[in-house]
């Protein structure tokens, strides 16, 4: 069984992004990128189901400039096999959009014929979380997203997977091949060594490009203007839980 | 031109959701005729019914099958598709959710749409306004999908009244085979919890690192209690005490806009702040005075939150 997993270079989440200049988009130069955290995670679940022998190979795949080779390569380092990169100049974050990664990613799971793919619930710009249910109904597939624990059942055929819901949690079998996103409480990744790192290297890694694998990824949306968000100004200190009282009832007027 | 809105609802209470009620808000302002699509097991038809008193609705399709009734995507995603292909709509709304996030994205793929998710502004009927960055940027974006698929953030759009409309309603456009037979609900877990939902409560008291572990958020629960409010906590308390998930208040987690947020020993980390800045009035306890959380809040007490929370659950 192979492994498809995606994994997207955003900035960095301890990053506080700034609207440029030209009100078209946040600042992206000299800004520290990153894998996209939910991605990292889905590495990780790869690789310990490889660990588990339930995976033979695990293929990363990153859609994005070429920049983010680098985050192939830190994928390389924590256990993935090789590595695909498509290229496109788009901004990831606003004109490289979900329903075009998602034709992609089918499009190279037909390629490398994968049984399961593994994606991040959302990637922290965008703040889409878009593209696993799509890849997963592009293909047919069933889809378990936000997962919180996943355990292969039915001799490999199906998985067990523990999802996050609005009110708590469920418990879904789908049948392979099925698409996952992973939500926060699925691992912990974990840390690149020195020798992984060395060795990641050393792994093979493919370019490819949308129009090689036939998909148009012309932005269907476009951002007409960003802005910051509208600044609450800061209130007072008080000094005393009968102050704060006073203040909510009287002044406030919400108790 | 005119516009679906797929309902949410608890079907096991029989009660159409307050989130439903705002997505209706904000399809009126597309300003065209109103469908909703109520879909689910044998308890629908109380939903349906409720969806059609709601005034602004113009029909309530409703889709009873068992295959609906736990919301699983792919056979969910069905009923919106076939919906669709029927009334050939130049809108589809949901309201934004964990629920919709599973089943929206789905149906759009089937319809080959870029949607539009967590829209908080309606400029005009292809010019919408979305938060990126976990609301450290606020986006105008327009659209050229002829067909156009929004969810909306529920505490953008105030609720639609809940009576004084008389909707016509109909079976929705059947679907060959309801269930899709690609994944099988097994079991869920449910908070039982008498206090209100994290997302429609008027109080919400939320605990972080501050509160040093899960026992103590004992706590904020009695301070609930009193208050009639929910309990929520920081990803950070959610990461560290393994606190439920659907407690988490923040750009990962839940978004709320309650009447008054109490943050209890949460530094107010961006990731958190984008999940409750919206609220009326917020309330900040924490020892640190330098903590960004007192940059938000409408009213700080820099205190020993062991201290200040009793005498406040005293007091209140």
């Amino acid at each position: 069984m192979r492994i498809l997993v995606g994994v997207k270079r955003v900035i960095d989440y301890a990053v506080k992004v700034r609207v440029a200049a030209d009100k078209k988009g946040v600042e992206l130069n000299n800004v520290k990128h990153s894998m996209n955290p939910f991605c990292e995670i889905a590495v990780e679940e790869a690789v310990r189901l490889k660990e588990k022998k339930f995976a033979t190979e695990i293929v990363a795949v990153s859609v994005g400039t070429k920049q983010a080779q680098e985050t192939l390569r830190t994928a390389l380092a924590m256990g993935v096999d090789r590595g695909i990169h498509v290229e496109t100049a788009l901004r990831a974050d606003q004109e490289l959009q979900p329903l075009a990664v998602a034709k992609m990613l089918a499009k190279l799971v037909d390629k490398e014929k994968a049984g399961l793919v593994i994606l991040g619930k959302q990637s922290i710009d965008g703040d889409n979380a878009q593209t696993a249910p799509m890849l997963a109904a592009l293909l047919g597939w069933p889809q378990a997203t936000f997962a919180a624990g996943v355990e292969p059942v039915d001799e490999n055929k199906a998985l067990k997977v523990e999802r996050e819901t609005d009110t708590g949690s469920e418990v879904l079998k789908v049948n392979l091949p099925a698409v996952l996103s992973t939500d926060l409480r699925l691992n912990t990744p974990r840390y690149a060594t020195i020798p992984n790192i060395m060795k990641a290297k050393k792994k093979p890694m493919e370019l490819l490009s949308p129009e090689k694998l036939g998909v148009d990824v012309t932005p269907k949306t476009s951002v007409v203007s960003m802005a910051e968000p509208g600044k609450r100004k800061a209130g007072i200190m008080v000094e005393s839980v009968d102050e704060l009282l006073d203040k909510l009832k009287n002044e406030a007027k919400v108790l | 031109a005119s516009t679906l809105v797929v309902a949410e609802h608890s079907e096991s209470k029989g009660t159409l959701s307050p989130s439903t009620l705002c997505t209706i808000t904000a399809a009126g302002q597309l300003q065209n005729p109103v469908t909703v699509l109520v879909a689910g097991g044998k308890g629908i038809n109380a939903v349906a019914q409720q969806a059609a008193q709601v005034p602004g609705v113009s029909k309530v399709l409703v889709a009873e099958h068992a295959a609906y009734e736990k919301g699983i995507a792919e056979n969910l995603s069905q009923a919106v598709v076939a919906t669709h292909k029927a009334g050939d709509y130049s809108h589809i709304l949901a309201p934004s959710s964990m629920h919709s996030k599973n089943y929206v994205p789905r149906v759009a793929a089937l319809l080959d749409s870029q949607p539009i998710t967590d829209v908080i502004a309606i400029k005009d009927q292809a010019t919408f306004v979305r938060p990126m960055y976990a609301g450290n940027a606020i986006a105008t974006v327009t659209t050229s999908e002829p067909l156009k698929i929004l969810t909306v953030r529920t505490t953008a759009f105030e609720k639609a009244p809940s009576t004084g409309g008389s909707a016509a309603t109909e079976v929705a456009p059947a679907v060959a085979k309801p269930e899709a037979g690609l994944s099988a609900f097994l079991s869920e877990s449910v908070s039982q919890s008498a206090r209100p939902e994290l997302s429609s409560a008027r109080v919400v008291i939320s605990g972080g690192r501050g509160l040093k572990t899960k026992e103590h958020f004992q706590m904020l629960e009695a301070l609930a209690d009193k208050l009639k409010g929910a309990v929520g906590a920081s990803r950070a308390a959610v990461d560290e005490f393994h606190m439920p998930n659907e407690l988490q208040v923040g750009q990962t987690g839940k978004v709320v806009a309650p009447d008054l947020y109490l943050a209890v020993g949460i530094s107010g980390a961006i990731q958190h702040l984008s999940g409750m800045k919206d609220s009326k009035v917020i309330v900040a306890i924490n020892k640190d005075k330098e903590a960004p959380i007192f940059q938000v809040a409408d009213y700080g007490l820099v205190a020993d939150l062991f201290k200040a929370v009793p005498e406040l659950t005293d007091k209140v």
